[in-house]
């Protein structure tokens, strides 16, 4: 296959927004999940748990609560005062409206879906009428005097349950008022706290609430009388966050020290009907705090101050030993933060409010495979591009060539000219973007670094000629009528006559750059495109999908490849299937048009299409080399995927040229490093 | 559920003096308060919660009591009759029977009746009844016959009872306002010879529900109406069957039956042939067996219950049952029936009813157990459609001598392997169980330890062979028993280590016993220099150097002794081998924990030691094992001590020879604490160590690399 001198760059300092809210959908098996930098990622759990959309966050947008409305209406609400709601089709925010009831701590939708209820900083909880395009406050309940935490209403929405500081409140929707007052024990280890936060309260049909507190403690209330019933004392440290199984037999609460709990409604004895709250499983999937947690019918869903969205499976829930039964711990995003110029060597890392381009170094040495090199020269910072205003960047690029770079937020697209003189770099922006450029989901440069590609949140991909220091509209590919579905990958054939692009659901488009029209569209396929890449000279667009499939799509031909076919009709390696996480960039060898390479985050491959394909029987990764084998055997042993898992967590692979490649890789160790030490727990004796 | 619970005893030897025993347990007005009158001479009250008498009061030398006294709940007053015909009224002020009010009647007095709410009634050998402010009135007057000259009453109820003449059995139902006398025959039914042995009876609105035992061990119910339809002497009753087989068919006496409510009827009685006396309780809705409770010393065939307390002669002395009864349910009812073949049936095997094929035990069954046992070993068989048991060995086993067995049982174990072997194995057990039970002298031992070590016994399929083991004091026995069955219940482990603890040394000798677990004490001792040392720097324990405040200094006076102790095993090895067999025991604590309590604290400290011992054996080397080929491990060592202390505190504490024990303990104890909290305090150091470390493999944040892929 080659040997290749790797550039490993473990220099970009990412560190991912500690998770704040998780909310799922049963309906459409989606989890919304929120950050505390306000960005709302959308993941496909039916999807292989793709992260197919995401909502840039916003420097004064510190959502709290997350929740679905209605179906398939995503809303939000923070300490801004606003309650959002997001479009997840245009993948922007419809509309916000402020609550005038100071920061919003707490929000949930009605067990029908039509109404929206928030808790407020002043102590007021407030009921808000959904309508179709909007929504509408409709009146206040009685005033609390401290800020109103959680909240859960009862499933026949008639009344509802409001933690605050010290006490949960029970009131009656019709009326609006209080009916019941449980104060919560500030009592902690036999110590009192100065306050007794609920932080999370969870209703049940049977007129149970069950609360979780900053004491610890889990504690099960008859709302009818208000009186305690259960309290288990879980943690040392808060619980944070419950949520409750749609069939009210399990539920899953979280704590600070990163342990999350299981509940589940068990017979006292077998054969009885008496029932009762047995904590039943801990697992301790978290290092810091849980602050969100979620229970889809199969799965305990956690996440928090750590990053890491962690789905656990409930085994007994699970009927086939398939690779949803497996735990998934989800900590980079699902798409591209980094841009390389092949021809500079330059690497552009995106951050939520900056950009920072790194120039790679170099080295005369030679090595055998495993060394590391001696740098005749390190790598250098060049630059660092801080965002104006309070929006997160949404995408960015580097040309080929090095001297162009783009970036777009919310409500503005950026575009810098870069003069490299000697060691200086002499950055200019190109001011006068058109008016109907507002916001790009993806931007992308030419080979050649003439034309600018990008994809508007309307469904539009417009093309820009890139002069010096100017540049020019050519042309706006306009979305099939009645679609509005944003476009969020994007790819652009070497030779510059083809653009690929493709949104969340539907199929991949190919349009003609050169006679700007659409030249046809890949067959829709059941799940999310997660890359896409177009070769060289021949033209194939290669698709990555979440489940793991790679398709190869002959864009004159318009007709899947011979090679495509085959490796459809056997069947990928079963290994190959049970990654898990999906495949975020492709890119290709200049000088040999039948090598892909491909990644995710824990290995990359080289596909080399003359090779065989696999089998289930062969074995498919084999770091070890060939050391006495015959040749002959090693021929036959040979197949086409050829896979490293040197570089990981591997956020970005590519080939700079035929025998160098850049990988950048962010150890977890150095992200942990980063965030606020976890609440110590001691190790020996009790 | 129907549940006995845990008897207690009322007197110790002054009652059941009399030929009969006691004579009857009458409520007085007070509620746990029961008038006892003894066959002879003495009328007791007791207060059953207190378990003591209250009160005692005896009729002259000479006189004998003939009624069992009563209490007028109108009066409070106590009511009894001696000599047949001399009335006696009294109440708790009175000491003296003698003194206090009496009446001679003109007849012979069958019984007083005394019901709450109303006068008592008395009722006359010749049937007749009159109220007792009536009778006071005037003593002497005539009192008429009913029923015909040898006629005996043989039971009475009030306005009701039943007489027996000429092999046949009459029923009275006496309206005592009308003073209308209705007699029933009572039709025995087909079973013409079977003999009515005990009869209890209750009022259900308009009826009389009459049941009786008869001697074929069934119960029968008749229903008798209270108000005659019409005057017509000599009415039929017919008896129908209530309940099958309740108590084996040929027990002659001592059984006796009693209502506790609508659904429940206690009954006292041999449940079958060979067995020793039980009181059952049985559900007579469902036919099924609730609970019953065997009685090995004997009754006098007599039962009384009232409120919650059944009433019965055990041996010699009176003793009280406790009985709880929840509303029955099918469910309940089912659920129960389990149990009761454990406790009631001893033919039955546990595991599967391959006997009823082979025609015993199936007989005493009621209809309900035989036909659901019928379903459960059609299950059975569909599971092992062919069961060749080797009916051969069973018929040798009910009869032939050990030494034949013994060779009979090694040719079937020689045999092939069949599929059912488990099941054959447990047939055997059974049958050799079933006849140790019945022949004292019969005790196999040899087949026995050969079946045990089939590997395929549990404790469940032959409970009954540790129980006889313990018996026997069979060490050999319970220690094979220890080391083959996986579920043995901490009450038999319990009671093993009872026998271990407590059996000679002397006897032990003689005895083999397996002492794979025991290493060879011996060769420790030679090494005594090395002992002195101070010993045991393991998990930071040392006994001579921890500074344990005023504890330490008395043992540092002779620290001399504390090393000898610790070399010398404080028990003989064979004991030891024995007790290692209960370390490796299962158990649960909880389940563990009040039978330990029931050890002699001698016992204790002697277990303790040696456990102690074993924990210093384990200290000296490095890995905390034992030497030997199955030795215990240190936290089954150290288990046992932690339950031994929490079961024994108290009592050990109090122990002199306990206290060295204790106080090593207590500074083991100690210094494992000030180890966990020094190491609390390494850990930050460590954490920074491993950052060190971690930073040394860091390969920095840039490097270019070689790499080829193959």
């Amino acid at each position: 296959m080659g040997e290749f001198k790797v550039h490993r760059v473990r220099f970009f300092n990412y560190v991912p927004p500690g998770i704040r809210c998780v909310a799922y959908n049963n309906q459409s098996n989606r989890l919304a999940v929120s950050r505390t930098d306000g960005t709302v990622e959308i993941y496909n759990l039916s999807a292989n748990y793709f992260q197919e959309k995401f909502f840039p966050g916003h420097e004064s947008r510190a959502t709290e609560a997350l929740c679905w409305a209605e179906g398939q209406r995503l809303f939000s609400a923070g300490l801004n005062g606003e309650i959002l709601e997001y479009d997840l089709q245009a993948l922007n925010v419809k509309y916000a409206l402020d609550a005038f009831g100071g920061p919003i701590w707490s929000m949930t939708a009605s067990p029908s879906g039509s109404q929206l209820l928030v808790g407020c900083e002043d102590g007021s909880v407030k009921l808000f009428q959904i309508t179709p395009d909007n929504i509408q406050f409709e009146r206040n309940f009685d005033r609390q005097k401290s800020r109103i935490l959680s909240l859960s209403w009862h499933p026949s929405a008639t009344h509802i349950a409001a933690g605050s500081i010290d006490y949960i409140s029970v009131f009656d929707v019709k009326s609006g008022s209080a009916v019941r007052k449980m104060i919560v024990d500030r009592q902690y280890m036999g110590v009192s706290k100065r306050k007794c936060i609920v932080w999370g309260v969870a209703f049940l049909s049977d007129g149970t609430v069950i609360s979780v507190d900053s004491a610890g403690k889990v504690q099960f209330w008859d709302s009818a009388t208000g009186t305690l019933v259960k309290s288990h004392l879980i943690s040392n440290a808060d619980v944070q966050s419950i949520a409750v199984a749609d069939q009210e037999d399990s539920f899953v609460v979280g704590t600070a020290e990163g342990t999350i709990f299981h509940f589940q409604l068990v017979s006292v004895t077998s054969n009885s009907s008496e029932k009762q709250w047995v904590r039943t499983k801990p697992f301790q999937h978290h290092t810091h705090d849980v602050r969100a947690v979620a229970h889809s019918p199969t799965a305990l869903i956690s996440g928090g101050t750590d990053t890491h969205l962690v789905i656990r499976p409930l085994m007994e829930k699970v009927e086939v030993k398939n690779y949803d039964a497996a735990l998934r711990k989800i900590t980079f995003p699902h798409r591209c933060l980094i841009s390389c110029s092949k021809k500079k060597q330059l690497l552009l890392f995106q951050f939520a409010h900056h950009l920072e381009l790194w120039r790679l170094g170099s080295t005369a040495a030679t090595g055998k495979n495993g060394d590391t090199l001696p740098l005749s020269k390190n790598a250098d910072h060049l630059l660092h591009l801080k965002t104006k205003g309070p929006e997160n960047i949404i995408c960015s690029c580097i040309s080929p060539c090095g001297s162009w770079i783009a970036y777009s937020t919310v409500s503005r697209v950026f575009l810098y000219r870069l003069n490299y003189e000697h060691d200086n770099i002499n950055l200019k922006r190109v001011s006068k973007m058109p008016a109907f450029l507002r916001s790009a989901l993806q931007i992308m440069f030419s080979e050649d670094s003439k034309k600018l590609f990008v994809a508007s949140n309307q469904g539009s991909l417009h093309i820009f000629q890139l002069l010096e220091g100017s540049f020019k509209h050519l042309h706006t590919f306009q979305p099939q009528s009645g679609t509005v579905e944003a476009m969020c990958l994007l790819a652009v054939s070497p030779d510059g006559n083809w653009l690929a692009a493709s949104g969340t659901s539907a199929g991949v488009h190919v349009y003609n750059v050169k006679h700007l029209k659409l030249h046809c569209t890949v067959p829709a396929y059941n799940f999310p495109v997660t890359a896409l890449a177009i070769a060289p000279i021949t033209n194939n667009l290669v698709i990555a999908h979440s489940d793991q499939q790679v398709f190869e799509y002959s864009i004159p031909e318009k007709q899947y490849t011979e090679w495509s076919r085959n490796i459809q009709k056997q069947g990928f390696h079963h290994l190959w299937l049970q990654r898990d996480t999906p495949i975020t960039h492709i890119s290709f060898h200049p000088k040999r048009p039948m090598h892909i390479l491909l990644h995710d985050a824990y290995m990359f491959c080289i596909i080399d299409k003359s090779l065989p394909l696999p089998n289930d029987k062969t074995l498919l990764y084999n770091p070890l080399p060939p050391t006495n084998e015959s040749d002959v055997f090693r021929r036959r042993t040979a197949h086409a995927f050829k896979i490293s898992k040197i570089y990981k967590p591997l956020l970005f692979m590519d080939l700079l040229d035929e025998r160098t490649l850049v990988a950048v890789e962010r150890p977890l160790d150095d992200i942990i490093a980063q965030l606020p030490p976890p609440i110590k727990k001691k190790k020996f004796g009790t | 559920m129907a549940a006995l619970e845990e008897e207690f005893t009322l007197s110790v030897g002054a009652l059941g003096a009399g030929p009969n025993g006691v004579l009857g347990v009458e409520p007085s007005d007070k509620t746990d308060q029961f008038l006892v009158t003894d066959s002879s001479r003495t009328v007791i009250l007791y207060k059953v919660s207190d378990q003591k008498p209250l009160g005692s009061w005896s009729v002259k030398q000479g006189q004998v009591i003939t009624c069992p006294a009563v209490c007028n709940f109108q009066t409070g007053e106590y009511i009894v009759v001696h000599d047949n015909k001399v009335l006696r009224i009294w109440n708790n002020e009175d000491v003296n029977l003698d003194k206090v009010f009496k009446a001679t009647l003109s007849a012979e007095v069958y019984r007083i009746h005394s019901i709450q709410g109303t006068e008592p009634v008395v009722q006359f050998k010749e049937g007749a009844v009159r109220g007792l402010e009536a009778l006071l009135a005037e003593p002497q007057q005539k009192i008429e016959t009913v029923i015909s000259d040898g006629e005996v009453i043989k039971n009475a109820l009030s306005i009701f009872f039943i007489t027996f003449f000429h092999g046949s059995y009459f029923a009275y139902v006496q309206m005592f306002n009308s003073r209308n006398l209705s007699k029933y025959t009572l039709l025995l039914g087909p079973e013409e010879k079977c003999i009515t042995l005990n009869f209890t009876a209750y009022v259900d609105r308009k009826f009389i529900s009459l049941m009786s035992i008869s001697s074929d061990g069934c119960i029968y119910e008749s229903l008798i109406p209270i108000y005659p339809s019409d005057t017509e002497k000599n009415q039929r009753v017919v008896k129908s069957q209530l309940l099958k087989a309740v108590v084996s068919d040929n027990s002659r006496s001592g059984i006796a039956l009693t209502v506790l409510d609508r659904d429940h009827i206690a009954v006292l009685g041999p449940l079958m042939p060979a067995s020793k006396d039980c009181l059952s309780i049985w559900n007579i809705k469902f036919q099924t067996l609730q609970t019953s409770k065997e009685l090995p010393q004997g009754t006098s065939g007599q039962l009384w219950y009232y409120g919650e307390n059944l009433f019965m002669l055990y041996g010699k002395v009176l003793t009280v049952i406790p009985y709880k009864c929840e509303v029955s349910s099918l469910a309940g009812a089912l659920g129960k029936l389990k149990h009761s073949q454990d406790a009631g049936t001893h033919t039955i095997p546990h595991f599967v009813n391959w006997e009823t094929s082979q025609g015993y035990g199936l007989g005493s069954q009621n209809s309900e157990q035989s036909r659901r046992i019928l379903r459960r070993k059609k299950l059975e068989v569909s599971l092992q459609p062919e069961v060749p048991v080797s009916e051969q060995l069973l018929s040798t086993i009910k009869k032939d001598s050990e030494k034949h067995i013994e060779v009979e049982l090694r040719k079937f174990l020689a045999a092939k392997w069949t599929p059912d072997f488990h099941t054959q194995i447990g047939d055997i057990v059974t049958g050799l169980l079933g006849r140790c039970k019945a022949e004292p002298s019969f005790y196999p031992r040899n087949c026995l330890i050969q079946l045990i070590q089939t590997h395929t016994l549990s404790y469940s399929l032959c409970s009954g062979l540790m129980e006889i083991a313990l018996e026997k004091t069979d060490v050999q026995m319970l220690q094979l028993c220890l080391h083959q069955f996986p579920d043995i219940p901490e009450s038999v482990t319990c009671a093993c280590l009872k026998i271990f603890l407590s059996i000679g040394d002397d006897s032990l000798q003689e005895i083999n016993i397996n002492m794979e677990s025991v290493f060879d004490y011996s060769d420790t001792k030679q090494d005594e220099k090395m002992e002195e040392q101070p010993e045991i720097l393991q998990n930071g324990f040392s006994p001579e150097n921890g500074n344990c405040g005023n504890f330490n200094q008395k043992v540092n006076e002779k620290p001399q002794n504390a090393a000898e102790e610790t070399t010398s095993c404080p028990v003989t090895p064979k004991r030891a081998a024995l007790l290692n067999a209960i370390l490796h025991s299962a158990y649960s604590e909880v389940f563990l924990l009040p039978h330990l309590k029931d050890i002699p604290a001698q016992h204790i400290t002697l277990f303790l030691q040696y456990l102690y011992f074993l924990y210093l054996k384990c200290s000296e080397n490095a890995t905390m094992t034992l030497p030997g080929i199955h030795p215990p491990t240190l936290s089954q060592i150290m288990d046992w001590i932690c339950l031994l202390l929490d079961a024994n505190f108290t009592v050990v504490v109090m122990i002199p020879e306990a206290k060295r024990l204790l106080i090593n303990l207590y500074k083991f104890v100690k210094s494992q604490i000030s180890v966990y909290s020094e190491l609390n305090k390494i850990e930050v150091s460590f954490r920074e160590l491993q950052k060190l470390n971690q930073e040394k493999n860091n390969r920095g944040l840039y490097s270019i690399e070689v790499l080829e892929l193959f």
